[in-house]
């Protein structure tokens, strides 16, 4: 494998990893506040969908992101009412926001736009366009560091820079402040936090909205930045493949962002399948590399490469009294 | 219940545009929905071709779920419409079924074979179209790397991958073709993420000319290609000016020449398994004004000299689905 080769596989991860790492840090903020979250790949769907949709009207794909948060800010509320409020069962609760979203963004956008559940294409500042860093350019004829500024890490679009600032963020949030330890305490043990006089459903909604957010960032990332448009369901699994990663990195925000880059990769080199055959010597088949993802967490689950532990709240309703 | 609405409207959809008269012809769209730029929209366009050339109405409904499907052909057929159209293979099942209560009435589908006495089985070679834009992929391309994308890995598309890369290599002998699947399950029509990104791979090994089988997949393929600037094949409908200028050319399906050939045929329309190919306007490529500056007098020469010679049966192109092979590519 050659260096421009690997530099298109590794762009590639970069890109196919944003939004597994944007929907498994969304992920990450609700389960460790307790809240179970198998709807990242809905909310994703309606975040792609309504950005898509006000972008192409307004010609913004800023307005166009706002949206798309928004609507899955609303479906994360839903998720919330329905589990901290009404104290209902998480994961059907998250099957719900799936199968509505999936439902729901056809509907809206055949009769919105009438082009078989899809939203017009969008054109010119309606999308996220790559980012050329400074000195790219410049540094571009330099040998190995050259090319690996321009092609790697220059050239993405916003979103993706982002989404790796959200990392050190996320760790910074949950390990350096009073929220975090609070946010992190909420999931594994409530009731102390109700305790020492801080409100549990207060935490829980605060971090179900973080996860709305994220959730619409990925979302729109997917609509607006890689592809043009929204197209049904267009998330194509990828918030179970980021609920995937949450696990392999045993709900830990640098962890999730290895784990991200790892399954991200593993899709890119399903797209290669000749470089693949070249540097092993024997064919791989395509779909062994897309299921490698689930195949290592349930290794991860199963309790062979240490141990992954939930929250320990996780999935369970707080009530105060017993 | 979920089910239950959505079917009460379209009872009252089919009352309502069955009653234009007796034995007026129907046609039912997939779920894909009448204004799908692809499939659907061609079998309309077919229907409204035959409307306003005959000043006759015709029947037609979009289904909502698979639900719906032996209901809305069970709704035309007590309602006297006569030729009943289906467009797309899901229809077989349900057509198998409702073909045998009604002997009198006439059916046609499309994409699928359905072995009853009054079933009109209307098939493609796509595999002929496909051989056609392959020839044009080689001789556009300046690398002499040309690539394939399929949605979900089954015979048809490999089908259209096969003539493909036959008719590249009928162009330019030392063509390499790229073939790349989308994916092996439904979910593969439906993501133009990966198709972007396999694009983006296909084009770091060479590629400048892309030919996408891949429904919704093949936007973002398209669009990639665009972004990029090398060219890309439509498919099914003319998704020429999707990217005016830069799509070379689609492989086109005359759903619409099928649908209005039925209409016109009426009740008389004969049963049996209609092959749609080059002889028949079945298949094609798309030229229009969006690629008249891409399609060089060379090039559509070439693409009809051997398109003749394919109807005159003086070239052969393999069928994938015939025995399960291709002579060109390896799957």
């Amino acid at each position: 494998m050659d260096l421009p080769t690997l530099l298109q596989i590794l762009d590639s991860t970069v890109r196919l990893s944003t939004p597994l790492l944007l929907a498994c840090l969304a992920g990450l903020y609700s389960e460790r506040a307790g809240i179970f979250d198998i709807g990242l790949e809905g909310k994703m769907l309606a975040a792609a969908f309504l950005s898509g949709a006000v972008a192409y009207a307004t010609g913004s794909a800023w307005l166009g992101l706002m949206a798309g948060v928004g609507a899955s800010l609303f479906l994360s509320l839903i998720h919330g009412v329905a589990s901290i409020t009404f104290r209902g069962n998480q994961l059907i609760s998250g099957v719900a926001i799936n199968f509505l979203a999936a439902g729901i963004t056809v509907v809206i956008a055949q009769s919105w736009f009438g082009q078989g559940g899809r939203t017009p294409q969008l054109s010119g500042d309606a999308r996220f366009e790559p980012i050329t860093l400074p000195f790219a350019d410049a540094l571009r004829e330099v040998p190995v560091i050259g090319p690996v500024y321009f092609e790697l890490i220059s050239g993405h679009t916003s979103l993706v820079y982002i989404a790796i600032l959200f990392v050190p963020l996320t760790w910074a949030l949950l390990y350096r402040t009073r929220f975090g330890l609070r946010l992190r305490a909420v999931g594994e043990n409530p009731a102390s936090v109700d305790t020492a006089g801080v409100s549990v459903i207060r935490l829980r909604y605060i971090a179900v909205v973080i996860c709305g957010v994220l959730c619409g960032f990925a979302g729109t990332y997917l609509a607006t930045a890689l592809q043009a448009g929204f197209v049904k369901d267009m998330s194509a699994g990828r918030g179970f493949i980021a609920l995937a990663a949450l696990i392999f990195a045993k709900w830990r925000p640098w962890q999730a962002l290895y784990a991200c880059l790892l399954f991200g990769f593993l899709q890119a080199m399903s797209l290669r399948p000749d470089v693949l055959e070249n540097t092993l010597g024997f064919k791989v088949n395509a779909q062994l590399l897309d299921a490698l993802p689930y195949i290592l967490t349930v290794v991860i689950l199963a309790g062979f490469v240490g141990k992954a532990v939930p929250p320990r709240a996780g999935g369970a309703p707080y009530v105060k009294e017993r | 219940m979920k089910i239950f609405a959505p079917s009460l409207l379209l009872c009252a959809a089919v009352l309502t545009t069955s009653t234009v008269s007796i034995a007026a012809p129907a046609v039912i769209y997939d779920l894909g929905g009448k204004f799908d730029k692809s499939f659907n929209e061609s079998s309309y366009n077919g229907a409204k071709r035959w409307a306003d050339e005959t000043g006759e109405k015709f029947a037609e409904v979009e289904l909502q779920s698979d639900a719906q499907r032996e209901q809305a052909l069970r709704r035309f057929a007590q309602s006297g419409a006569n030729p009943i159209v289906v467009a797309g293979f899901s229809f077989a099942t349900a057509l198998t079924e409702v073909a045998a209560e009604y002997p009198e009435t006439k059916f046609v589908i499309i994409d699928m074979v359905v072995d009853q006495p009054n079933v009109r089985s209307i098939v493609f070679n796509e595999h002929e179209g496909s051989y056609l834009v392959g020839m044009m992929a080689a001789m556009a391309s300046e690398t002499g790397t040309v690539s394939f994308i399929g949605g979900m890995d089954i015979p048809l598309i490999r089908k259209f991958a096969c003539g493909y890369a036959q008719g590249a290599m009928a162009a330019n002998a030392d063509a390499k073709v790229i073939v790349n699947m989308t994916g092996t399950t439904g979910a593969a029509w439906n993501d133009p993420v990966k198709g972007s990104e396999l694009t983006l791979a296909q084009i770091s090994q060479g590629s400048d000319v892309v030919f996408a089988a891949a429904g919704a997949t093949g936007l973002g393929v398209l669009q990639t290609a665009a972004d990029k600037d090398i060219l890309s094949i439509g498919v099914d409908a003319n998704q020429n000016y999707l990217h005016s200028g830069k799509v070379l050319t689609s492989m086109l399906k005359r759903v619409d020449n099928a649908v209005y050939s039925a209409f016109s045929a009426g009740s008389d329309v004969e049963p049996g398994i209609n092959a749609m190919g080059l002889g028949n306007d079945g298949v094609g490529y798309a030229l229009d004004e969006h690629n008249a500056s891409l399609v060089t007098a060379d090039m559509k020469a070439a693409v009809d000299a051997a398109s003749a010679k394919i109807s005159a049966g003086e070239i052969s192109v393999h069928d994938y689905t015939s025995d399960e092979a291709c002579p060109s590519v390896e799957f």
